[in-house]
Formats: C-alpha cells, sequence, structure tokens
C-alpha cells in the first residue's frame, strides 16, 4: 500500500508484516544508541491541523529513530477557519522535499483529501472520528505481547463508540487479526453498525470472558452537547476493579489516552499491573517506525 | 425570423415530428417551414420549450466570487434554461422591493435567460419577521423562501402562506428540522457511521415536511385565498410518501427533486470529496428510486436544480468546514435525459414536462407547448454524446460531481422570445 489512511485494502499478510517490523523496532529502542540510518536522506512532516502533542512526538520520536528528517507544521485550527488551506500548506511542505507526511485534522478524510494534492507518501495520525490506524497497530502490538495471538479473542471496546476513531480502527484492525471485537457503550454513543465489531449497550456483555479490555477517553463535548450524563455514565460505564472481574483473570486493560481518571475508568486501575498504558506508549514509537519503514523503504524493495 | 428544419418537437404533450419550425416575432409561427433569414438543421435533433429552474442560486449580490447574474445566467442558457428563479439567500438576503428590481432590471440588461427573483419570506432570512409581499410581488418576486435556512417557527410560515395566498405567491420550504439534523454532513446510516462523519437523518427531511403540512393545513382554514407551500430539492422516500398522500388528499402542495438526488446516493462520499456535500444529503438508494417514482406518478412537479456554486478552495476544504451545494445549471437536462430517459426508459414527454410545464406550474405560468402562436422560448437538443468538461463551464463553479461523465442530449441552441441566446456551431 502506498499510504496508510485507514485499514481498506490492507491484507492481514501486510499488516502482519508491519507488526514484525515494529518488533525488530522495539529491539533497536532497547538498545544504549537508539538510532539506525534506515531512513537517512528522507524527510518526514508531522502536520497537525489539530493539536496533539502526544501523538506527534511519538512520531516524530520514530522518524528521528530512523535518521529522517523532520519538520514540524502545526495549525490551529482556526486558521483553517480562517481561509488558510490544507492544499496550500501541504503543496508548500512538497515544494520544500518532503517524502512523508503524518496528517491530523478533526475533521473525517482530511488525510484522503491530502493523497489526492501531494506525491508524497500520507499517513493518518488520526482524522476526526474516522480513523486512526497507528493507535490500531500499536494496541494490536501491546495485545499481541500479552496475548500471543488475537485468533479468537474477545477484546473489548467501552465507551463513546460513534465518536472514537480508536474504536473504528481497533474494531477494523482485530478482527482483522482474528479476534472477536466488542463494542459497548451508551445506546445514544453507539454507531448503527460497525465493520468488525458487535455493539451491546451492556457492558456485562463486552466484559463477560473478555481477553483483554479498553477503556475510551471520554470527551467533554459529548457531555457539553447534553447526550449523556456523567454520574449515569460512571454508574453504568465506568471500568471498576469489580467489572473487570467479569472478564478473564489478568485480563489486561488498554486505553489510547489522555485517561480521564475516575470518569471511563477507576483510577486506581490504571496505576495496577493489569494497565497497559504505558506499554501503549512504548510500543507507539516502535509501531510508528515500522509504518514509516513500510511506507518510504518497504515498498521500494 | 429563424427556421429550425426538420426537427422532431417534444414538450409535455408528447413527441411529434420531424417539422420545420417557423420562428419570429418572438412567437412560433408555424410548423410547416417558410421563408427565414437563419436556418437551423435540426435534422436527428429535439426540439423543446425552454426550460423553467425553480431553484438557483446566482449569488448576486455579495457573493460574486462564487457566481453572479451574467455567470450563472450564461450557464443558464447553455443548459437550456430560459427562465431562472433565483433564491435569495445572497449578502444581503433579497428581502426588499428595490433589490428585486435591481435583479430584474440587470438581467433584463444581461439579455440571457429571464430572471424571476425568489424574495426573502422573512426580513434577512432570519425567520423573525415576514417581508412586504405585495410589495415584492409588484417588484417581479415569483416566490417567497428563506431557502438557505429552514423555517424552524411553524407560526411565522403559517402567517407567510397566509399573506402569500391572497397574491398567488407560493411559500418555498427548505424542509429539514434544523435540530434533528444539527451538523450532520452526510445521509445518516452505517455509512456515515463508518466513515465518520456526523449525519443528517432522513427522519429530519420527514418530521419537518409532515410540520410543514400540518402549517399547510391551519393556513388552508383560515385563508379566502389558497396558500401553496413548495417543498425544495425532495431527498428521502418517506418524503415522497408524505407529499403524495397530501397531494391525494388534495392539499395545495408541490414539491421538486434535483439532478444530484435523482442520479447520485450517499456512496459518492465515501471518496471524501467535499464536492458531493450538500443539503438535504445525498441519500441511499432506495430514496433515489423513491423520487424516481414520485417523478413518474406526479408526487413530484418539477426538476430543480438547486444550482449552489461554490470555489473551488470553499471546496478543497475538509468535510465538516466545506459549504453545502452543488453546481448543476449547465448539466441538469444531459444528464437526466442520459440518465433517467436513455439508460432507464423513463418517458420523454414526462421528463420535458418537469423541467417545463411542472415548473411552470408552480409559479401559476400556463404551460408552453410547440404549437402555432406559442411563445418561440425553446430548445434544441443534440442527440450526440459528449463528456461534462466542468473547465468549459460558464458558470463560475468549474468543478462537477458528474465530471467526465459521457452524456446525450446537450442543448445546442437556446431562444428566449425567439431571440438567440446560446448556439453552438
Amino acid at each position: 500500500m502506498r499510504h496508510l489512511l485507514d485499514f481498506e485494502g490492507w491484507s492481514r499478510a501486510d499488516l502482519e508484516s508491519v507488526l514484525d517490523t515494529a518488533r525488530v523496532m522495539r529491539e533497536v529502542l532497547e538498545r544504549p544508541v537508539k538510532k539506525v540510518p534506515a531512513l537517512q536522506g528522507f524527510t518526514v512532516a508531522t502536520v497537525f491541523f489539530e493539536p496533539s502533542t502526544r501523538t506527534r512526538t511519538s512520531f516524530e520520536l520514530a522518524a528521528r529513530r530512523m535518521s529522517a528528517d523532520v519538520v514540524s507544521f502545526a495549525a490551529q485550527s482556526s486558521s483553517l477557519q480562517k481561509g488558510e488551506s490544507y492544499k496550500d500548506t501541504l503543496l508548500t511542505l512538497e515544494a520544500m522535499g518532503v517524502d512523508a507526511y503524518v496528517i491530523r485534522a478533526d475533521a473525517a478524510g482530511v488525510p484522503h483529501q491530502a493523497t489526492r494534492w501531494v506525491k508524497g507518501v500520507v499517513v493518518n495520525g488520526g482524522d476526526g472520528q474516522r480513523a486512526h490506524p497507528t493507535q490500531a497497530l500499536l494496541d494490536a502490538y501491546t495485545l499481541l505481547e500479552a496475548l500471543g495471538s488475537l485468533e479468537g479473542k474477545k477484546i473489548a471496546i467501552v465507551g463513546d463508540i460513534l465518536h472514537s476513531r480508536v474504536a473504528r480502527s481497533g474494531a477494523e484492525l482485530f478482527s482483522l487479526l482474528g479476534a472477536e471485537v466488542w463494542c459497548a457503550g451508551p445506546p445514544s454513543l453507539l454507531p448503527q453498525s460497525l465493520p468488525g465489531a458487535r455493539l451491546t449497550p451492556s457492558l456485562e456483555e463486552a466484559l463477560e470472558e473478555a481477553d483483554a479490555v479498553m477503556a475510551l477517553r471520554l470527551q467533554k463535548e459529548r457531555m457539553e452537547a447534553g447526550l449523556i450524563n456523567l454520574e449515569d455514565y460512571i454508574a453504568r460505564y465506568q471500568i471498576t476493579e469489580r467489572r473487570l472481574g467479569l472478564a478473564k483473570p489478568q485480563a489486561p486493560l488498554l486505553h489510547p489516552g489522555p485517561m480521564n481518571r475516575d470518569v471511563e475508568l477507576e483510577g486506581t486501575l490504571a496505576d495496577s499491573p493489569r494497565s497497559l498504558v504505558n506499554r501503549q506508549v512504548q510500543n507507539g514509537v516502535a509501531v510508528r517506525m515500522a509504518v514509516l519503514y513500510h511506507l518510504l523503504v518497504g515498498r521500494e524493495r | 425570423m429563424i427556421l429550425i428544419k426538420n426537427v422532431n418537437l417534444v414538450d409535455a404533450k408528447g413527441v411529434r415530428g420531424p417539422a420545420d419550425v417557423l420562428i419570429g416575432e418572438g412567437r412560433i409561427l408555424s410548423l410547416e417551414g417558410g421563408e427565414a433569414s437563419l436556418v437551423v438543421d435540426g435534422s436527428g435533433k429535439l426540439l423543446a420549450p425552454g426550460f423553467l429552474d425553480l431553484h438557483a442560486h446566482l449569488r448576486e449580490p455579495g457573493e460574486e466570487v462564487k457566481e453572479d447574474l451574467a455567470s450563472g445566467l450564461m450557464a443558464a442558457v447553455r443548459g437550456g434554461y430560459t427562465d431562472v428563479v433565483s433564491m435569495p439567500n445572497t449578502r444581503p438576503p433579497v428581502d426588499t422591493p428595490e433589490a428585486v428590481r435591481a435583479l430584474k432590471a440587470k438581467a433584463l440588461r444581461l439579455g440571457l435567460a429571464r430572471l424571476h427573483p425568489g424574495a426573502a419570506l422573512t426580513v434577512g432570512q432570519e425567520g423573525e419577521r415576514l417581508t412586504q409581499a405585495g410589495g415584492l410581488k409588484e417588484a417581479g418576486a415569483v416566490l417567497l423562501t428563506d431557502d438557505g435556512r429552514t423555517n424552524e417557527d411553524a407560526f411565522i410560515l403559517a402567517a407567510g402562506l397566509l399573506q402569500a395566498a391572497p397574491l398567488g405567491l407560493p411559500v418555498a420550504v427548505h424542509a429539514e428540522d434544523a435540530s434533528l439534523r444539527r451538523n450532520g454532513v452526510m445521509n445518516d446510516g452505517p455509512l456515515a457511521h463508518r466513515l465518520g462523519l456526523p449525519g443528517n437523518p432522513p427522519e429530519a427531511e420527514a418530521a419537518r415536511i409532515a410540520r410543514d403540512l400540518e402549517v399547510l393545513r391551519y393556513a388552508l382554514r383560515r385563508s379566502k385565498a389558497t396558500p401553496r407551500l413548495h417543498v425544495q430539492h425532495l431527498s428521502t422516500r418517506r418524503g415522497v410518501e408524505l407529499i403524495r398522500e397530501a397531494r391525494r388528499a388534495g392539499l395545495p402542495v408541490t414539491a421538486e427533486a434535483t439532478p444530484h438526488h435523482l442520479t447520485l446516493t450517499e456512496e459518492a462520499l465515501k471518496g471524501f470529496d467535499p464536492i458531493f456535500k450538500v443539503a438535504p444529503p445525498l441519500r441511499a438508494e432506495e430514496d433515489r428510486e423513491a423520487l424516481l417514482e414520485g417523478l413518474l406518478d406526479g408526487t413530484l412537479t418539477a426538476i430543480a436544480t438547486d444550482h449552489a456554486p461554490h470555489t473551488q478552495a470553499e471546496k478543497e476544504r475538509d468535510l465538516l468546514r466545506a459549504p453545502f451545494g452543488i453546481p448543476s445549471l449547465e448539466v441538469a437536462f444531459p444528464l437526466l435525459y442520459t440518465e433517467l430517459h436513455l439508460k432507464r426508459g423513463f418517458p420523454l414527454p414526462r421528463l420535458v414536462a418537469l423541467f417545463t410545464d411542472g415548473p411552470r406550474e408552480v409559479l401559476g405560468l400556463k404551460p408552453l407547448h410547440l404549437e402555432e402562436g406559442a411563445e418561440a422560448s425553446l430548445v434544441l437538443l443534440d442527440p450526440k454524446e459528449a463528456p461534462v468538461e466542468p473547465a468549459r463551464f460558464a458558470s463560475k463553479a468549474r468543478y462537477s460531481p458528474w465530471a467526465g461523465w459521457v452524456l446525450a442530449g446537450w442543448p445546442v441552441l437556446t431562444l428566449v422570445e425567439g431571440r438567440v441566446v446560446h448556439r453552438v456551431e
């Protein structure tokens, strides 16, 4: 595949190959000198039309660990409102010789639109409510570390499924890797259907015998819009020690971050040995190294 | 004098010919030929009455960067339209007799398609205070509408229908429940949920049509004259059912459908191109089928373009920020002639009626047929196929959802009262 926009068109074998490469990158990151020349001479731009320090840092570190040059462009969505165009921004970077664009935007489809304007590789760094494929890959990588394989495993994703790019990409990828994905959340925050996932308003049904559980961040906007009541959400959907008891013993707990402690999950759970949150962040760099390598170099092999 | 020789005739009454159509003094003088200074070979072509578009956003005054009267009315005649109703959601909105007169005067000077301004139902289209319907009508407005916005206040709409009724002005509504559609940018459903785009549910249209029909009943009960409601750009199966039922019950309601809702579905959004972002949104295939049925059985009275040009740059924003609208004045007829008549066997006289007598009826105009003595506002259509080339549009919006589609039935000659306003050599 030329770009990573979502997982459409990606085969299981392609994705497993990216995850294998991530394993090699993970080893690189364990070394005293955490740098390889794999992308020397390439220029990677992080183009963030929506602010996100964590994801941007992770991508930039990934590119630097492989000796790529990195340029960073952060636009405020307000400047987009003023009429600054995505196209002009990208063409400016293209003129400077950028090879790969990591694009984050608050609107679904911006990375797709970008492929119509630039010749370089486009990596979706999260587009609106649509997709966040590198998050899904790092989650899959983390789950594989914990569970060995996703084949036949029950993964529960809990929270605001309708507005979550993490849930969308996770469901797509985990199911492609053989998992049985259950998404649970308040009925008003569940989509009508979601490829790769079974949907339920029952937290218990999703957690029952689950091999792993992922809690999603609850966005303040949903509460502000009056779509849910916070107390009610906490009472019915918060992942607690007791509710986690429905899942298999030792089933790991994931969260894409940043966490609202004591909202989507009991605060103490985040620090428990079951929580893989920090592991996810570590793996994020390795997975993003693998993605950039795969798209910039791997396809030319 | 103009003579169009050996041409087949089509109007709402049927297809006949060939005939030698002699035109002079703005009228059809004869269908059996005669002496003329300009002779056009009509062999293999079709002659139809000039089209009337009930719904075009010509953007003047205030948004001439998107379109103006000159470009919009040129696009119209190239599309075979001799008459165009402009929407009043300009900057400022067309809500005074002076504004209506200014538009009419300017359009008259251009000498292209005839302009029939739609005027705002409420001052500034703000939905609060009614405009001066009598003065607007006298100045030349042909309908009242707050299109571009929705009529959230039902009582204001009722009052608007009541004041327009004795003037014979229809009130046109963009029927969407704003509180249900919210920030939706495409049809709500599994596809929107998959694409991560906020959905505008079909129920938002149905709910508002149902309400507006009750508002019409109320106005009808209160009024001596007949209030007339026109529902714009119908997009849903349920909407068609509601209009069908209302018309069967004898309510004075008419409705239109657009070329895009008749030829495209939500699937077009899969490529994340804001060119396909329009309100109401492109719907599911079952909705498209229901609209086609509605065209056939008379539930829908007219095909109207909702020609809504924006700049290329605006349409290169993202799907949340790009403005709603599809330009279609130049392609509407060939598109539907090809996609509905040629490919699906939709009867040609009915299709032509939906571009002529149907919209004329909405405005209270007499039917226009190709007969001796009839007004010579005519369009000559060529069955030769050619691709849609947006780069050559007269409209300032030089992009199109149908770019590259190969269509037949392109207008090659358009006459307004016997005067040539468009001709392809």
